[in-house]
């Protein structure tokens, strides 16, 4: 369905109180039938340590079902869930990334993943659940192997980036990874295919059009031909990997250059950008706002270019740390802020 | 082992007299602030709550040391602002960002938590600006900084300690 500026609105249909502290991270299951869920069901982690899962009743209003605590000692800065639904990884300043499992209605601890130096700042789970990966301030990037019975072996330590990274993001349809960090470079991440080695593949930076201050999100549209980079240089950018290799060749995914900036929306540092499966970016920054992108359609001449939606000012009363789209339901877009509150948004088209 | 001091010889410079407030009306927004007449955050109230932090070396309040001072803070209301600029006492200072995490804190404290807040050293004023203003205004690290019990402990101690002003 195509949007139009001046036909759509975001609203906001729900808050989320509880965390204490700013709320850092959020992710929706994907497969909320496998974890005891009818409908939707988020996760929240937060500064005050804890995890929240908030379900979707009846009533089609969010409700936290349960509280993750007493596993991480410090801030929990990022979680995800596996494919399946069935497994939640948290990545803590703790050092560690804690699995759970959900067993006979309860989430259970039944893994710690150890090695990181210092603070875990993202964990990503690959889309086969293969794979899952973890970057720290201590410049590093793992990858772990799941494993039978709970076991997580490190396959690979990855150096490269020259100071803490950010944030890291699995392939949609490939086992590509991509990082971003402090040091303002974006890097691509591979598989040799003959020695199971993993190795750097791209690396862009400001000499490839790339950002100017650190890189805080990386986000995939679902077809994984595009992704979006945001930053602390108040942009956001795209980047494509146009080839013409078949989807399922891991090269196919390991070239991108950047086609489009997007400046001038956000006055302060822009913390996260999410693609939702209908081609609308969200972004939410420093500013306490919230934007939303689409793909400019009709000049197919020249490059592809994006332009703003609309804008939501104030859409917190601090800054947003995260915004992600719904993957069943993708007008629906939940933000997570400072003000540690969560807050649910319904993209509506006006009549 | 026994570290030598960063600077050993600090000038040091009178306190300001204190600008007297306490005449104006009650009710202001800052109670632990002198009050104000227009209810309006401005630079001397951001002053005032961090002018008798302690050096990280030295016993003299960061005003002492000329690190900061009214004319290095900036305030926007209405924006939701407050600029720091401040001066370390010597061009290789290592804790600047000690410094910078202890204005944070009290400002914290001190005030809304909706106040955007910009820290940055002088231009000019360190070897390493550049690191440490990246370092100073990224929140993850900051978050993170201020988990480090041993960090912690020691903005703790240059924001509440008592040894200050033994002239």
């Amino acid at each position: 369905m195509e949007l139009l500026d001046s036909s759509v609105d975001l609203q906001e249909v729900q808050k989320l109180e509880g965390h204490a502290d700013r709320v850092w991270g959020l992710a929706w299951n994907p497969a909320p039938h496998n974890c005891g869920g009818a409908s939707a069901m988020l996760a929240s982690c937060s500064g005050d340590k804890t995890l929240r899962i908030w379900q979707m009743g009846p009533t089609h209003h969010l409700d936290c079902s349960t509280i993750l605590e007493d596993t991480h000692t410090r801030t929990v800065r990022s979680c995800a869930w596996s494919p399946c639904g069935k497994f939640l990884a948290t990545a803590s300043f703790d050092s560690t990334t804690a699995i759970w499992k959900y067993v006979g209605g309860d989430f259970e601890c039944v893994a710690t993943l150890e090695g990181h130096e210092n603070e875990v700042k993202s964990v990503t789970w690959s889309s086969s659940g293969t794979f899952l990966a973890t970057c720290s301030r201590d410049k590093t990037v793992w990858i772990w192997e799941v494993q039978p019975g709970d076991e997580y072996d490190c396959v690979a330590v990855l150096q490269g980036h020259s100071q803490d990274v950010k944030m890291v993001q699995w392939h949609p349809l490939v086992d590509v990874l991509v990082s971003v960090s402090y040091d303002n470079s974006i890097k691509v991440w591979a598989e040799d295919g003959d020695s199971d080695d993993w190795h750097c593949v791209q690396t862009l930076n400001e000499g490839s059009s790339g950002h100017t201050s650190t890189v805080w999100s990386v986000a995939f549209n679902s077809s994984g031909d595009r992704m979006v980079t945001s930053s602390d240089d108040l942009t956001l950018k795209i980047w494509d990997t146009s080839s013409a290799i078949s989807q399922t060749d891991t090269e196919g995914f390991a070239s991108w250059r950047h086609i489009c900036t997007l400046s001038g929306y956000h006055g302060r540092t822009i913390f996260s950008a999410h693609w939702s499966s209908e081609g609308v970016i969200a972004s939410g920054a420093g500013d306490d706002a919230l934007c939303l992108f689409v793909e400019e359609k009709g000049n197919s001449v020249e490059e592809p270019s994006y332009r703003l939606l609309l804008k939501k000012e104030k859409a917190h009363d601090m800054d947003i740390n995260s915004v992600r789209w719904n993957p069943k339901d993708q007008r629906i877009l939940a933000s997570a802020s400072d003000d540690g509150t969560i807050k649910i948004w319904e993209l509506r088209e006006i009549s | 082992m026994t570290l030598g001091l960063i600077n050993a010889n600090p000038v040091v410079h009178e306190r300001r007299e204190r600008l007297s407030r306490a005449d104006d009306p009650p009710h202001h927004p800052y109670p632990h602030l002198h009050p104000h007449p227009d209810d309006v955050l401005d630079a001397l109230d951001v002053f005032d709550s961090v002018r008798d932090i302690r050096d990280p070396e030295h016993p003299y309040s960061l005003e002492q040391l000329s690190v900061l001072s009214e004319e290095s803070i900036t305030v926007d209301e209405k924006l939701g602002r407050i600029q720091i600029t401040f001066t370390p006492t010597v061009q290789h200072c290592s804790m600047a960002t000690v410094i910078g995490l202890c204005l944070r804190v009290k400002l914290m404290q001190c005030f809304p938590p909706h106040f955007k807040v910009d820290i940055k050293v002088s231009p000019g004023s360190l070897a390493n600006e550049e690191t440490v203003n990246k370092q100073l205004n990224d929140k993850e690290r900051v978050a993170a900084a201020l988990e480090n019990p041993n960090l912690r402990q020691l903005v703790d101690e240059c924001l509440y300690s008592s040894e200050l002003y033994s002239y």
